[in-house]
C-alpha cells in the first residue's frame, strides 16, 4: 500500500466574474479574467488533506493539466497541505479542446504511474459542467467509484462513501484504488495563508508532458459556436383569465 | 395580524395564532410612553451593524478567550504595502540597483487584489516619462503601451450643445506624446517585470496592521485573519495572519489608504498640511460599432451635467489594441454640497448627451468599476518619512489634477523611494537612532525632482475654482496664472477644509430628478456592479466600520437624507425600513464593495472606517 492519494485541480475563471463571449463566438474571454481554483477541486483538495492529517494515507499529490498558469493553482494546493505537485503540460489547440476523457486518460496514467491508492476529485468543473472526469477515470482504470461524496471514511482498506442522490442519501461501501468526486458538503475547505504559500514554493512541482504518458489528447468534440443565452423578455401581466387565454391564442401557443 | 381566525382549520396552526396574537396585545402599552422615551429606547435598541475587531477588539470578547493569536513573522529587507504603479516601480528598482551591484535584498510585496491589476481603474493617459527612465527597453519587453495619443478634443458642454475648447499647447491638458492604455494591463505587465527581477509578490494577502518596534518605529506590517465569521466569532477554519519584518515597509496603498490613515494619526503626519481632497472617478468600458471607432482621441468635457459649483468632468479614449474599445468616464470632485447628488447616476446621464451617445450607440457595455482619485495637491502632501517606513504615490497624493495624471508621478515617488533606501540598507556603516530605518532623504530628493516642479505649477489650479464662478472662474484663471504665467504666481491658494464637511443640510438642496436608465446606453447600479466582478467571502465581519452604530440613522439620515446610498457606486449601503415597522436602518451590504474608498472620504459624520477585508476579495478589474 503506497498510501499515496491523487488530487485533480482545475484552473477556472472565478466564480464571481461576468463571462463575456469572444466577438467571433468561438468560445469565453479568458485573457487577463481573474481565475482561481474550482471550488470543488478545493474541497478535494481538503478532503486529502484531511485523510492525511488523520494518518490513513500518506503522501498527498496534486495534478492540474493545462499551460504555465496551471501551476499557480497547483501552489494552491501544495500552501493546504498537498505534499508535491505534478504538472502535466497541455498548451494551445490541445488545451482549448482539453476535455473529460483526456483528463481522465492522464489521471490514469498517472495513478498506474505513481501507484496511488486513491484519486479525489471534484465532482465538476464550474466553467463546463460536465461531471465526467471521476466516472470516466474509474471506468477506465476498472475501479470502484464513489461519487457525489459527502462523507468518505475509511474502514480497514474498504472505504465507506455517502452520496448525495436525488432522493436523499446514499452510503456504499468500495474497495480501494478507488475514485471519489467531492461534492459540496464534504467539508470546508481551509484558507492557503501566506506562510504555507511561502513554503509551498519550496515543494516539488514535476512537469510532465502527455505523450510521456502515452495519452493520446485528440479530441472526439468540435465546438461550432459559443452564444449568450438569449436575452430575457419582459413579461406581460394580464388582468383575466380570457385576456390570457387571448395572448396565449396571439402568439400561436395554443 | 388580521387573519379572521375561522380561516385557520390546522390545530397547531390555531395555537400558533393564538400566542401571536396574545404577544401583540402585550405590545399595545409601550405606544403610551411619550414620545420622548422612544427617542431614548429607538437609540438603545439600534440594531447591531458592526462587528469587526478593530471596534470591538477580541481582548475582551469572551468567544475568543483561549484561541491561539501567535503569529507567524518573516524577515525581508522591504516590504511593500501595494501592488499598484508606485509600490512595483519601487520593487523593480530596489531589485534593479540590489542585481547591479550584486547585493542581496529580499523584497516582499504584498497586494490585496487576487492578482496584480486586479484592483487598478484609471482613465488612462500615460506619460510615459518615468517608465523611460524606470525600463528604457519596455517597447522590445512587451509593455502595453499600443495606443499612442492622436487627437485630443476638449468641450464645455451644456445640456443639449457643445463649446469647444481650443487645447493650445502650454496648457496642462496637452495628450502629446502621451498613451492611451489600460492601467490594469500595464500594472500587470510591470508585476511580470518585478517578479523577472526577483522581487517576491503576493497577491490575495492585504496588509491589515502596521507593526511597531519597542522604540516606537515601524516593524513592517501583518496580514489579514482569515475565517472570522459574519458575528465577529471565530470559525473552524480560523487563522491568523503573517508578520512580516523589514527594515523600511513602503506604504503604497493607493488613494486614501487605511494603514496611511493610521500612520498620519501615529506619527502626526499631517500636522503641517491641508487636508487631502478628493474626487471619485468612475468608469466603463464599451466595445462600440467600428464606424464610430477612432483610435488613438481623446476627449474631455467639463460642465454638464454638473453644474458650475460642482468640480468634475469627463473622459472618452478610443483604445487601438485590435478590437474597437472605448475607455469613458465620469470624475465629481468629493467637496460637492447637494447630498442629492449622486455620481453614478451623473455618469449615467451624461452618456446620454447629444456629444457622447452616437459614439455608444450599437456598442455594448462591457466592465465597470470607481475609485476615489487626490485632488489636493502640493497643499495636501503630508511628511511623507517616519522611522522604519514612507509612503508613496497616490496615498500622500502625487496627482497632477489639471492634466489628470498621476501615474507617471506616483512611479516616480516609488523609483526616488527605492533609490534612497537602497543606499541607506546597504550602506556598511548605517547609524539608526530607531530599529527600523528612517530615510528622509526620500522627501529631499522628491523635492528636488521634477515631480514637485510639477506640482508646484499647477498647484492653484484646483483651489482656484473655489470662487463665486465656479469652474468659469476656475478655467480663466488657468489661462492667465498657468498658461501665460506658469504658475510662477507668489501666492498658493487654499483648499476648502474636509470633503467631508462640504455637505449642506438635505432641508436646504433640492434633490435632483434624475432619469431612468434606458438599458441600453445607461443602466442601473445593481447591473454596473455584477460587471465589476467584485466579490467578497460572504461570512466575515463587514468592512466598512462604523465607529457608532447609531450615528447613521441618527444623523446622516436625519440631516443628510442618507447621501451614503448616493455616493458609494457599488450600491453598499442601503436605508431599509425596520423589520417592527417603525423607522429605518442602515443595511451595509459589503460584499459589493469595490474599494473605492469614498465613503471613508465623503461620509459628513466621518463614522465610517474602512477596513481591508479578506485578501482577495473585491473587484476583478480587468485591464481598467
Amino acid at each position: 500500500m503506497s498510501g499515496r492519494v491523487l488530487v485533480g485541480v482545475k484552473r477556472v475563471i472565478d466564480y464571481a466574474v461576468k463571462i463575456r463571449v469572444k466577438p467571433d463566438n468561438s468560445g469565453v474571454v479568458t485573457d487577463g479574467v481573474k481565475h482561481s481554483m474550482n471550488p470543488f477541486c478545493e474541497i478535494a483538495v481538503e478532503e486529502a488533506v484531511k485523510l492525511k492529517e488523520k494518518k490513513l494515507i500518506k503522501e498527498v499529490v496534486a495534478v492540474s493539466c493545462g499551460p504555465q498558469q496551471a501551476q499557480e493553482t497547483i501552489r494552491t494546493a501544495l500552501a493546504m497541505g498537498a505534499d508535491r505537485g505534478i504538472h502535466v503540460q497541455v498548451t494551445g489547440k490541445d488545451y482549448e479542446t482539453l476535455g473529460p476523457l483526456q483528463v481522465s486518460k492522464i489521471l490514469a496514467a498517472l495513478a498506474k504511474k505513481e501507484d496511488a491508492q486513491l484519486i479525489i476529485l471534484g465532482k465538476q468543473a464550474i466553467d463546463d459542467d460536465c461531471n465526467q472526469t471521476g466516472q470516466m477515470t474509474a471506468a477506465l482504470l476498472d475501479w470502484p467509484q464513489g461519487t457525489f461524496a459527502s462523507e468518505v471514511s475509511m474502514e480497514g482498506d474498504k472505504l465507506k462513501v455517502v452520496r448525495e442522490i436525488d432522493g436523499g442519501l446514499e452510503m456504499i461501501k468500495i474497495n480501494t484504488p478507488a475514485v471519489v468526486s467531492a461534492d459540496l458538503r464534504l467539508n470546508t475547505p481551509r484558507y492557503a495563508t501566506l506562510p504555507n504559500i511561502m513554503k509551498a514554493k519550496k515543494k516539488k512541482i514535476a512537469n510532465v508532458n502527455p505523450a510521456d504518458l502515452g495519452v493520446d489528447l485528440t479530441s472526439r468534440v468540435e465546438i461550432l459556436r459559443v452564444d449568450e443565452p438569449p436575452q430575457r423578455q419582459a413579461g406581460v401581466k394580464v388582468e383575466t383569465v380570457d385576456d390570457l387565454v387571448g395572448k396565449l391564442k396571439d402568439t400561436g401557443r395554443i | 395580524l388580521s387573519i379572521p381566525e375561522g380561516t385557520v382549520t390546522c390545530p397547531l396552526a390555531h395555537r400558533c395564532l393564538r400566542a401571536l396574537k396574545t404577544a401583540q396585545t402585550e405590545h399595545v402599552s409601550p405606544q403610551l410612553y411619550t414620545t420622548l422615551h422612544r427617542r431614548a429606547c429607538s437609540s438603545v435598541s439600534t440594531p447591531r451593524i458592526t462587528t469587526h475587531y478593530t471596534i470591538h477588539p477580541r481582548e475582551k470578547d469572551p468567544r475568543w478567550e483561549g484561541i491561539e493569536m501567535e503569529r507567524f513573522a518573516d524577515e525581508a529587507d522591504v516590504v511593500i504595502v501595494g501592488g499598484g504603479p508606485a509600490g512595483l516601480s519601487a520593487a523593480i528598482r530596489l531589485k534593479q540597483l540590489a542585481n547591479e551591484q550584486e547585493k542581496e535584498l529580499r523584497v516582499c510585496l504584498v497586494e490585496k487584489a487576487s492578482q496584480i491589476g486586479a484592483h487598478t481603474l484609471s482613465g488612462a493617459c500615460l506619460e510615459p516619462s518615468s517608465l523611460n527612465e524606470l525600463i528604457p527597453d519596455w517597447k522590445e519587453r512587451g509593455a502595453p503601451l499600443n495606443t499612442p495619443v492622436t487627437e485630443d478634443v476638449f468641450s464645455i458642454l451644456t445640456e443639449k450643445y457643445r463649446i469647444p475648447v481650443p487645447i493650445l499647447p502650454g496648457l496642462p491638458m496637452v495628450n502629446h506624446g502621451n498613451y492611451i492604455v489600460r492601467l490594469g494591463n500595464f500594472v500587470r505587465w510591470l508585476g511580470e517585470q518585478a517578479e523577472e527581477l526577483g522581487v517576491e509578490l503576493y497577491p490575495g494577502y492585504a496588509a491589515s496592521e502596521v507593526l511597531f518596534h519597542e522604540d516606537g518605529s515601524v516593524k513592517g506590517v501583518a496580514t489579514n485573519d482569515v475565517g472570522i465569521a459574519k458575528d465577529g466569532s471565530p470559525k473552524d477554519v480560523f487563522e491568523r495572519g503573517m508578520e512580516l519584518h523589514a527594515k523600511v515597509t513602503i506604504f503604497g496603498e493607493g488613494c486614501h489608504g487605511h494603514l496611511a490613515k493610521q500612520l498620519y494619526k501615529h506619527f502626526n503626519l499631517r500636522e503641517n498640511c491641508e487636508p487631502q481632497t478628493y474626487a471619485i472617478g468612475l468608469k466603463e468600458v464599451w466595445m462600440i460599432d467600428e464606424k464610430k471607432w477612432r483610435p488613438g482621441r481623446v476627449e474631455h468635457s467639463v460642465g454638464w451635467p454638473l453644474n458650475r459649483n460642482t468640480y468634475g468632468g469627463s473622459f472618452l479614449y478610443h483604445l487601438n489594441e485590435g478590437e474597437p474599445l472605448v475607455a469613458l468616464g465620469l470624475v465629481v470632485g468629493l467637496d460637492y454640497t447637494n447630498p442629492y447628488l449622486s455620481p453614478f447616476r451623473e455618469f449615467q446621464r451624461w452618456k446620454h448627451h447629444p456629444f457622447v451617445a452616437p459614439t455608444l450607440e450599437g456598442g455594448h457595455r462591457i466592465a465597470y468599476g470607481a475609485r476615489a482619485l487626490n485632488e489636493g495637491g502640493l497643499q495636501s502632501i503630508p511628511k511623507l518619512t517616519f522611522p522604519g517606513g514612507l509612503l508613496i504615490g497616490c496615498s500622500p497624493g502625487f496627482m497632477n489634477v489639471p492634466k489628470i495624471k498621476g501615474t507617471h508621478t506616483a512611479m516616480k515617488s516609488g523609483m526616488l523611494a527605492a533609490e534612497t533606501i537602497f543606499a541607506k540598507v546597504t550602506a556598511e556603516d548605517v547609524e539608526s537612532e530607531t530599529a527600523g530605518l528612517h530615510v528622509p532623504e526620500y522627501a529631499e530628493a522628491l523635492k528636488s525632482s521634477w515631480v514637485w516642479k510639477e506640482l508646484h505649477a499647477v498647484r492653484n489650479i484646483r483651489p482656484s475654482f473655489h470662487n463665486y464662478f465656479g469652474l468659469y472662474g476656475g478655467m480663466i484663471y488657468t489661462g492667465i496664472f498657468y498658461w501665460i504665467f506658469r504658475g510662477k504666481e507668489p501666492w498658493t491658494l487654499k483648499h476648502c477644509g474636509l470633503d467631508a464637511h462640504q455637505l449642506k443640510p438635505a432641508k436646504d438642496c433640492t434633490p435632483i430628478e434624475y432619469p431612468k436608465p434606458d438599458g441600453k446606453i445607461s443602466f442601473d447600479l445593481l447591473s454596473s456592479v455584477a460587471l465589476s466582478g467584485t466579490n467578497h467571502e460572504g461570512d466575515q465581519p463587514p468592512h466598512l466600520t462604523l465607529k457608532d452604530d447609531s450615528v447613521p440613522v441618527n444623523r446622516n439620515l436625519a440631516v443628510f437624507d442618507g447621501p451614503e446610498q448616493r455616493f458609494c457606486p457599488a450600491g453598499v449601503y442601503e436605508y431599509v425600513p425596520l423589520e417592527s415597522g417603525d423607522g429605518m436602518r442602515l443595511q451595509i451590504n459589503a460584499q459589493n464593495c469595490v474599494h473605492c474608498k469614498t465613503c471613508d472620504i465623503k461620509d459628513p459624520s466621518q463614522n465610517i472606517n474602512w477596513v481591508v477585508p479578506e485578501g482577495g476579495g473585491g473587484p476583478a478589474y480587468n485591464g481598467m
